[in-house]
């Protein structure tokens, strides 16, 4: 049998709170942070409603040798891996460097940098490229920039799979584990609430144009017309439960299992492959369906795709055959950042013996889903189940289990 | 599942003149390079001009318009090369559950260049900061996020398992197939289509490195200007290219008769915690790497008969990197033939590392050493058998490649016979 991995720290940066604290009491209260796009004029766009973290000054957080050559995605990062190592009670300069490494996922790197870069290329030419660009906007960034801070040499790495990827990055982090060192940060943020970044999402087709936060973003329902991207995210300390143990760690709870398929190709005949990866998850943690206690649904706003989630989660679990719940309502879709920050509230919730709602959505009937709306729900809750969807068929799903009482 | 052992049964490989595994081989042994001034757009507001193209074209390997359309030159070269690397392994995919079957690509920096030519179009030249959605392409998100590769890649081979892309720099295509190992000895994958691409010569790209000089200024002798090792290298030369794999446990591979061009035995990743991009001189973090590559591959240092080295050719590189052979081979480094394959095709960032593991596997299936091109005048800060300008026979059973990346990032691996003794579970 295989090390259990636990998570011991969480950091968070999310439209509706920055931090721990401040985003799980408005999650609660089911208060969210999707408003009018404010870092840009969007006006001029079909889609103008987006989640911004609220209040983050990098200043507070980053010397000014790092702010130049960082993107607000990496600080955002830094910034809660910082959270999380202080959270967990983990100074990594007590620690040998080679027992700690970070796994992050991302989905589109420093956007917003590469933006400005790539307008100072056009605009003025190639000698006005800042010496930064070589790094800051490319996808390892993150990663590499929390490896430094923390003086980190232990295996790393960094994954991409659209929204799936925050979800694949967890469980690599759990193998790294299991194949010996104890500690690993991990987790994504994304944020490509640039010009630039708007409207290569908007490319998509997939973003909601409704013009009110209460209208914008409703998975499940059967007025949903696309989603409202967000950007943030959590980064996440992970340990040998072992090892987390003996240092008399506070534990949310474990990684207890992942499973990962890809979609086939359309029109072939053969089921897409979220199912499967629910399936493969439960497997790997030694659950059968009746043990999972909530599922923290990916939600795409999109009929198509929430029929298909619908269909596999029932299928798994028969129809309202378990609660679901979707909190990014209330922060919009983050990319690579929405699994770690899913993983963040299902562990939460497992604390609290709360399922914090979906909110603005009335759930649509033929779904036949027993979708947690209105408040948040008590209950008892022992595991939950995260999914995530990425755009080209990539599905994840993650089990998390409470800490043992 | 443990005890699980992986091999390589199939490969394709795009390089800069050598498309197609064959033509890749016979450009390493004559020793010919393949860099040259840069032709697909005008290099002459630039520092380094020049880079390891390749002529590609799609059509001929047999894309069709709309995938053309749709994909990024980096995205065309890992679908085109995971065909002809399912085709090289004699393995019927239709005949396996897919759920068995996955994809890794590694890339560095995804579609850039296609955003880069976007990003012209929707700012109509730089000059609108909000740019116009108006002129945006339907795929545009498939150039933002470079996960599309593999989906892609696992589309066109009919992969339902796990997938995605891996993008650690320069390190991502050894850690892309790293990862695809993994994925098999754990039992999650029995077969993976893992590689890497990268397609970068463009403004942005080049720009980003003249800006930092890591690339060479060397640009009145193209055919010469990438020197690792050498006195005189001041910098690497920009390729673009991408080689795919297909991964299989091993049993599996034997049962069905399929030629194994070599085990993947040992891989791992370490960081240098020092800096985005700076690298110390000790090479204390690959070194590192290295041992623990070879640690799990229960093989000795000495047993190494050929190392592909990162050799990018900048000053710092070349100095670290033989400071880690010294840390991790002990004497054994200044015995083993080293070689830097970027000498002849160009650093394509996350695609190189799939090359070399490439080479690496024609290196054992030939028993030939690939050599250092342009090395005529020995940098006493690096005094190993770099295999100077003219390949070599030798008997190569047993090899190391590493890569060294922006972001720290410090990867090893190893291949070797899979019918070799193996003293202690791999």
């Amino acid at each position: 049998m295989s090390t259990p991995v636990v998570v011991t720290g969480l950091g968070v940066a999310a439209p509706n709170g920055l931090g721990t604290r401040a985003f799980w009491e408005a999650t609660l209260a089911g208060r969210g942070g999707i408003g009018p796009v404010s870092r840009f004029d969007a006006t001029g766009y079909p889609a103008r409603l987006a989640g911004e973290v609220p209040g983050f000054v990098a200043e507070d957080h980053l010397s000014g040798r790092l702010l130049p050559q960082t993107d607000r995605m990496t600080r955002l990062a830094l910034a809660a891996a910082d959270w999380a190592l202080a959270d967990a009670g983990v100074d990594p300069a007590e620690r040998p460097p080679s027992d700690m490494g970070v796994v992050t996922a991302s989905a589109s790197g420093g956007f917003e940098f590469g933006q400005r870069e790539l307008r100072n290329l056009w605009s003025k030419g190639g000698r006005h490229v800042s010496a930064y660009q070589s790094f800051a906007w490319f996808y390892a960034v993150n990663s590499g920039q929390v490896s430094i801070r923390h003086g980190m040499k232990g295996p790393s790495g960094v994954l991409v799979a659209d929204q799936a990827g925050g979800l694949d990055a967890v469980a690599q982090a759990r193998r790294l584990i299991r194949k010996g060192t104890p500690l690993i940060v991990s987790g994504a943020v994304d944020a490509s609430l640039c010009p630039w970044g708007w409207v290569a999402q908007s490319a998509s087709g997939r973003l909601s144009t409704a013009g009110v936060p209460e209208r914008a973003y409703l998975p499940f329902d059967a007025r949903a017309q696309g989603h409202v991207p967000g950007e943030g995210g959590a980064m996440l300390v992970l340990e040998d439960a072992g090892a987390a143990r003996r240092r008399g760690a506070t534990v949310y709870g474990e990684i207890a299992g992942y499973g990962a398929t890809t979609d086939p190709r359309p029109g072939g005949g053969r089921p897409p492959g979220l199912r499967k990866a629910i399936e493969l998850a439960l497997a790997d943690a030694g659950l059968v369906p009746a043990e999972v206690d909530v599922v923290l649904a990916d939600a795409a706003a999109d009929p198509g795709l929430d029929r298909a989630e619908a269909e596999a989660i029932a299928a798994v679990f028969g129809p309202r055959g378990v609660p679901v719940t979707a909190p990014k309502t209330m922060t919009g879709r983050l990319c690579s950042g929405a699994g770690p920050l899913d993983l963040g509230t299902a562990l939460l919730a497992l604390g609290e013996q709360l399922i914090p709602p979906t909110v603005h959505v009335e759930a649509d009937p033929a779904l036949a889903l027993d979708l947690v709306t209105g408040g948040p729900r008590p209950a008892r809750l022992r595991t939950a189940l995260v999914l995530a969807r990425g755009h080209g068929g990539f599905n994840s799903a993650m089990a998390v289990r409470a800490a043992a009482p | 599942m443990s005890g699980r052992r992986v091999a390589l049964t199939g490969m394709e490989v795009l390089a800069p003149g050598g498309v197609g595994v064959k033509e890749f081989w016979q450009l390493l042994t004559d020793g010919r390079t393949a860099t040259r001034g840069i032709t697909f757009f005008d290099p002459a507001p630039f520092r380094s001009r020049v880079a390891a193209e390749m002529d590609f074209d799609p059509r001929e390997h047999g894309l069709g318009p709309q995938e053309i359309r749709r994909m990024d030159r980096a995205a065309q070269f890992a679908v085109v090369a995971a065909r002809g690397a399912v085709a090289d392994s004699g393995l019927d995919l239709g005949r396996l559950d897919p759920y068995r079957v996955g994809v890794s690509i590694g890339t560095a920096v995804g579609a850039t260049t296609s955003l880069d030519r976007e990003y012209g179009v929707v700012s109509d030249g730089g000059r609108l900061e909000l740019v116009d959605h108006a002129y945006a392409v339907p795929h545009l998100y498939d150039c933002m996020v470079p996960s599309s590769f593999a989906a892609e890649v696992a589309r066109a081979v009919g992969a339902e398992g796990t997938s995605g892309v891996v993008s650690t720099g320069c390190t991502s295509g050894i850690d892309a197939v790293g990862h695809a190992v993994e994925l098999i000895r754990e039992g999650t994958a029995d077969v993976m289509v893992a590689g890497s691409t990268d397609a970068p010569i463009s403004p942005i790209t080049v720009a980003c490195f003249d800006a930092i000089k890591a690339t060479t200024p060397r640009t009145d002798d193209p055919a010469g200007a990438s020197r690792p090792f050498d006195l005189s290298r001041n910098g690497f030369v920009l390729g673009e290219g991408c080689a795919v794999f297909v991964l299989e446990e091993l049993d599996g591979a034997l049962r069905r008769g399929a030629h194994v061009y070599a085990e993947i035995a040992g891989y791992a990743t370490r960081s240098n915690a020092y800096h985005m991009t700076g690298l110390r001189p000790d090479g204390a973090e690959m070194a590192q790497a290295v041992t623990a590559a070879l640690d799990e591959a229960a093989i000795d240092p000495e047993e190494i008969d050929y190392v592909n080295a990162h050799g990018s050719g900048t000053r710092q590189n070349d100095r670290h990197e033989t400071a880690a052979f010294k840390r991790s081979l002990g004497e054994h480094a200044y015995r083993t033939p080293v070689s830097s394959i970027k000498s002849m095709v160009g650093h394509s960032l996350g695609a190189i590392g799939s090359i070399e593991i490439a080479a690496c596997a024609l290196a054992m299936e030939h028993h030939v050493v690939p050599p250092t091109a342009n090395l005529h005048t020995a940098d006493p800060e690096c005094d190993l058998d770099y295999v100077p300008l003219t390949a070599r026979d030798r008997r190569t059973d047993t090899v190391l490649t590493v890569g060294s990346g922006f972001g720290g990032f410090q990867s090893a691996m190893v291949l070797a016979r899979p019918d070799r003794p193996v003293r202690r579970a791999a």
